[in-house]
């Protein structure tokens, strides 16, 4: 190792923990850059094998029911590759022990003991069906962990009114179900909703559907565009009651899967770039510091002959250490939290195997992203000293030039002591670097505010969705439309407190050339149940005329109070309406509309008819209302939202968990980095200064005052900029991540803002306290002896 | 032309008409005003003047530090005012060595290191132990800076300066921060070099007796030199008035 390189690496050392803040820093930013790119990869690809090695289907639709005659006409279709009709089954489920309502989707496999043609299903433990036995089922993995069945056990199914012993012989998952919920609702719930498989055959004569099928799924050949092959399909099955197929992109599980990857990406640009920026920002303070230190050493470098190149590279490869260092360990940090990750992913959505991803180009690129800005930053610094003239470097440097302060041409001085005073002046002498400083601070801070966003924001998700616009504790969906008088009997049940029914029909609404797919519910003019709300979250009433749209719905179809909506209703007589659009109501769930029941069967000319019941139950009866109702023929499914948000919940809570631990590390490491080094740099600067007031008999309180002080009012003044910050982070990501399925609400509680302002807090605690060490053995004599 | 003659008049430096002018804001600050010199090869030279005087200045020009605001500086035949700053770096890399005022050595290297920062990139050095052992530090290699004395430390720069067996060595107040005894010494290790390798040597000093070790003692004032002084008879070092 030549000299100029061991020096290199003495320095490295005695600046080890400036050094180690830094590269802490760029670990974060390496870390999560590669953590939600790895996640990003490994979930593309584990879902593009399991779509592929399975079969997804690349159309899919559902009808009332079809004759098997009509395949052929489907599979001329241009375009058409494979098709599979299927029956499908909305069924509802009792498993021993289990009191609460459970709702499935039974879906026919082909009786040749094969797993399908289409949207294969993995087989996780069991076996397929055998020929001639007509009970026997595959449940999915989630279903049967949720309620630790086993194979051999019996379940019961109500298929058609009729209910039926089912067999459980295996389990298996199906890329049709990788995020599992049961219709209309928002989170799994593993133990309330349940996908079974079962033979053809036998489902089909107990759904009564022989010689004919109720779903239909295709793949397309190569280069056929799906819109065509809807519109075709969408032609031959409209007389058999198909609401209208949809393409894969439109697929419920395929949805969330699709918003998730967007997040990740997201995550992958906003975080790094703050990183990034930091780190850049940190480097550029103190290699600029280091390089005026050094000043005289890099002229007389130069007079021996050394080149303006040979001094630039020195320095860039101090800077190259420091980000190897980052680039390291941010690569195994972001690995293990990728790995992390992705394992709360599988298990959060239903997949069978996870392959984890992490492509060399990724991690090439956050080392090449790490020292080009790493370099970038420090450009200046080193430039400058590559340029130094030799003859002026040997020139101590000039004095540097206070002025007196704002507060002092104002007067006030009398209001601060004299180290308060040369607090203030040190920082209106570098404004810029002060306000740089503060800036990373609050950068910190943000950070922190975006770990603690996601939990309050689903709990207002929950909150507005659940406890003050849906208050009802069961929905019973009827098999088909029923009169109103059918509530009756439900009223009647013991338990049941109050009960309004609803009507829902599919539609497709439209305005200008924007489009869109979704339900139109009809409620009661003054539903208890189903309250719509205002931005401020307040009641509002339900027009005589004109509907109520999802405020989000309105924004895509860019359709506002006062126009003229056009809905086309999927079922029944497939009327096209004129409505106009009254106002619009706050959700952050779903996207739909809304208006009063009676108009909804007026503009149907139908009776007064719905399609389900919103019940308010006391809790005490609630188990005896729920076998009542699954003894209700007409009732097809019954779903209990408030268990499947506890379950949901319970889920999420160890992966907020996981979250907040990286939020903490990351904001803290941003907030350390940025408060010790410019402490550090402080004390470096100011070495003589706090040496010589201490030979006039200051005390080491007073002078840690005068360095510790401005950064502890910067770190003031960043603490509520961070709030901002913070704020605008969140904003920017609930807008980001902000989707028909799902809005995000912006709700920060005070403990979010209180547990960043702690952290950062703590963080200048920490340097401080490291800083406070250094300057008990500030050498006085040695101080005042070398020249600066 | 006594001593050229006796120096083989072999020219070293030929200063002609060198000026050199700092832009301090509004005011020009007339460093050089005019200064013409020729210094031989194998001749030592102190340079005497007041605080101000242009010395340092002028010695920065001799090394390729500085360059004159207008003027012709050659190096035998090499024209200083026409290089360019790779070629100045060259020049210095491979014919100059410095030792200056405060030492300037790398505080994070021991003495044998930052002799070794200039050996390696020289064409024939000594090796950085050699050099040490001219200025008596044989003992002293593996101390950094701080670990060192002032004489020690200023030793250490000649050794750097010398270790590549420089064509002219150029010091600016080597024994500035020194005490008689410790300058002394630096001065012997100056000396041995300027004598044993014939470097040509040339020192600022503001201490008038320090000049009478010299060949030639050259007076700067006002940014002119005002005086050239032939010493018929040098004095040894150890027997200079301090
Ligand atoms: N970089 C510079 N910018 C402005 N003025 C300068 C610069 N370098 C030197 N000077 C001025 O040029 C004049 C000559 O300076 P120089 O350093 O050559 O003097 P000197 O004879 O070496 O003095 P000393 O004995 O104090 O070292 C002085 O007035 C000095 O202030
Ligand atoms: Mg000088």
């Amino acid at each position: 190792m030549n000299a100029l390189d061991k020096k290199l690496w003495r320095e490295l050392w005695a600046m080890r923990l400036q050094a180690l803040a830094i590269a802490m820093v760029i670990v974060s930013g390496v870390a999560i850059f590669i953590m939600s790119l790895s996640t990003l990869d490994s979930l593309t690809k584990t879902r593009d094998n399991y779509y592929r090695d399975n079969h997804f289907a690349d159309v899919f639709a559902t009808l009332k029911r079809a004759p098997l005659s009509l395949v052929p006409r489907i599979e001329k279709i241009p375009g058409v590759d494979k098709v599979e009709t299927r029956v499908l089954a909305y069924i509802n489920l009792d498993v021993a022990d289990f009191n609460d309502p459970i709702s499935g989707h039974l879906i026919s496999l082909p009786d040749n003991n094969s797993r399908g043609l289409l949207n294969q299903v993995h087989l996780r433990s069991g076996r397929l069906f055998e020929p001639g036995r007509d009970n026997e089922v595959l449940l999915s993995d989630e279903f049967v962990k949720a309620h630790e069945l086993k194979a051999g056990d019996k379940i019961f199914a109500t298929i058609n009114g009729r209910r039926k012993a089912l067999t459980v012989v295996g389990t298996a998952l199906s890329p049709e179900y990788i995020y599992q919920i049961a219709p209309g609702a928002m989170f799994p719930d593993y133990q309330r909703y349940g996908v079974l498989w079962m033979a053809r055959t036998p489902l089909a004569s107990a759904y009564d559907m022989k010689g004919a099928f109720n779903n239909i799924s295709l793949t397309l050949s190569k280069g056929a565009h799906s819109e065509d092959v809807i519109d075709r399909l969408d032609d031959i099955l409209r007389p058999y009651g198909s609401i209208g197929a949809i393409a894969r992109k439109d697929q419920l599980s395929n949805r969330f899967l699709t918003e998730e990857l967007k997040q990740q990406n997201t995550i992958a640009t906003v975080f790094p770039i703050i990183f990034f920026s930091v780190a850049a920002f940190l480097l550029n303070v103190v290699i600029s510091r280091l390089i005026s230190l050094e000043r005289e050493q890099i002229a007389t470098l130069k007079a021996f002959g050394y080149s303006n190149l040979s001094i630039g590279l020195h320095y860039i490869k101090l800077v190259l250490m420091i980000v190897s260092i980052g680039i390291i360990i941010g690569i195994g940090a972001g690995t293990w939290m990728g790995i992390g990750m992705s394992n709360i992913y599988m298990h959060f959505y239903s997949l069978p195997y996870m392959i984890y991803t992490l492509k060399p180009q990724v991690i090439f690129f956050a080392a090449f992203i790490s020292v080009l800005v790493a370099i970038l930053g420090t450009l200046f610094a080193v430039y400058k000293a590559a340029k130094l003239a030799p003859a002026q470097g040997m020139r101590a440097e000039q004095p540097t030039i206070y002025h007196t302060t704002v507060i002092e041409r104002l007067g006030l001085q009398r209001f601060f002591s004299q180290p308060s005073r040369m607090i203030l002046r040190n920082i209106e002498r570098r404004p810029f670097k002060s306000l740089l400083t503060t800036l990373g601070i609050s950068m910190a801070c943000g950070i922190m505010m975006v770990g603690g966003f996601q939990e309050g924001a689903i709990n207002q998700m929950i909150d507005v969705q659940y406890n003050m616009s849906q208050r009802e504790d069961i929905i019973a969906l009827y098999a088909e439309p029923t009169s109103q008088k059918s509530l009756y009997s439900l009223r009647n049940l013991q338990g049941v407190e109050y009960v309004e029914g609803f009507r829902n029909v599919s539609a497709k609404l439209s305005f200008e050339h924007r489009s869109y797919r979704t339900s139109v519910n009809g409620i009661p003019q003054s539903s208890q149940l189903m309250r719509l709300l205002n931005t401020d979250l307040k009641e509002i009433d339900l027009p005589e005329k004109g509907v109520i749209l999802t405020d989000y719905l309105a924004e895509l179809l860019h359709i506002k109070p006062g126009d003229m909506l056009t809905i086309e209703v999927l079922e029944g007589q497939r009327t096209t309406l004129q409505v106009p659009v009254i106002g619009t109501a706050k959700q952050y769930l779903g996207a739909n509309v809304y208006l009063q029941q009676k108009m909804l069967n007026r503009l149907l000319k139908e009776g007064s008819i719905i399609s389900g019941a919103l019940l308010k139950v006391d809790e005490r009866d609630q188990s005896l209302v729920y076998n009542k109702l699954k003894e209700m023929p007409r009732i097809a499914g019954v779903i209990e939202q408030r268990s499947a948000i506890k379950g949901f919940y319970e889920t999420m809570n160890e992966s907020i968990l996981f979250f907040t631990f990286i939020s903490t590390l990351l904001g803290g490491s941003i907030a350390f980095g940025v408060v010790y080094n410019s402490m550090r740099i402080a004390l470096s600067e100011r070495n003589r200064e706090l040496a010589s007031l201490r030979v006039l008999g200051f005390h080491r309180s007073e002078i840690a005052y005068i360095l510790l002080g401005e950064q502890f009012l910067l770190t003031l003044v960043a603490i509520p900029l961070g709030f901002l910050i913070g704020y605008g982070l969140c904003a920017y990501l609930a807008s980001q991540f902000e989707s028909d399925l799902y809005r995000i609400p912006l709700v920060l509680s005070p403990q979010v803002y209180s547990f960043a302002a702690l952290v950062v807090i703590a963080s200048s605690l920490i340097s401080a306290i490291m800083i406070w060490r250094n300057l008990a053995h500030l050498d006085m004599v040695a101080a005042l002896k070398a020249k600066e | 032309m006594k001593i050229a003659q006796k120096l083989n008049g072999e020219v070293v430096f030929h200063v002609k008409g060198v000026t050199k002018t700092y832009q301090m804001g509004e005011v020009e600050v007339h460093a050089l005003r005019g200064v013409d010199l020729n210094l031989y090869r194998g001749e030592f030279t102190v340079l005497l003047g007041a605080s101000g005087s242009g010395k340092s200045t002028l010695l920065n020009i001799l090394g390729g530090l500085d360059t004159p605001t207008t003027g012709q500086v050659l190096y035998g035949k090499q024209d200083l005012t026409l290089a360019d700053e790779h070629a100045l770096t060259e020049y210095r890399r491979y014919h100059v060595g410095f030792v200056f005022q405060f030492y300037n050595l790398i505080p994070s290297l021991t003495a044998r290191e930052n002799v070794a920062v200039v050996t390696e990139i020289s064409k024939a050095p000594m090796t950085p132990e050699d050099a040490l052992v001219l200025v008596g530090l044989g003992n002293r290699m593996d101390h950094f800076p701080a670990q060192l004395s002032g004489g020690e430390q200023q030793r250490v720069a000649i050794a750097r300066a010398i270790a590549k067996n420089p064509d002219v060595l150029l010091c600016d107040e080597p024994t500035g921060a020194l005490d008689s005894q410790t300058g002394i010494m630096v001065l012997e290790a100056l000396q041995r070099v300027n004598e044993s390798l014939g470097t040509t040597t040339a020192v600022i000093t503001h201490n008038a007796g320090i000049a009478q070790m010299a060949n030639r003692v050259i007076h700067l004032t006002d940014g002119l030199i005002s005086d050239i002084h032939v010493n018929a008879q040098r004095v040894q070092p150890n027997q200079l008035s301090w």
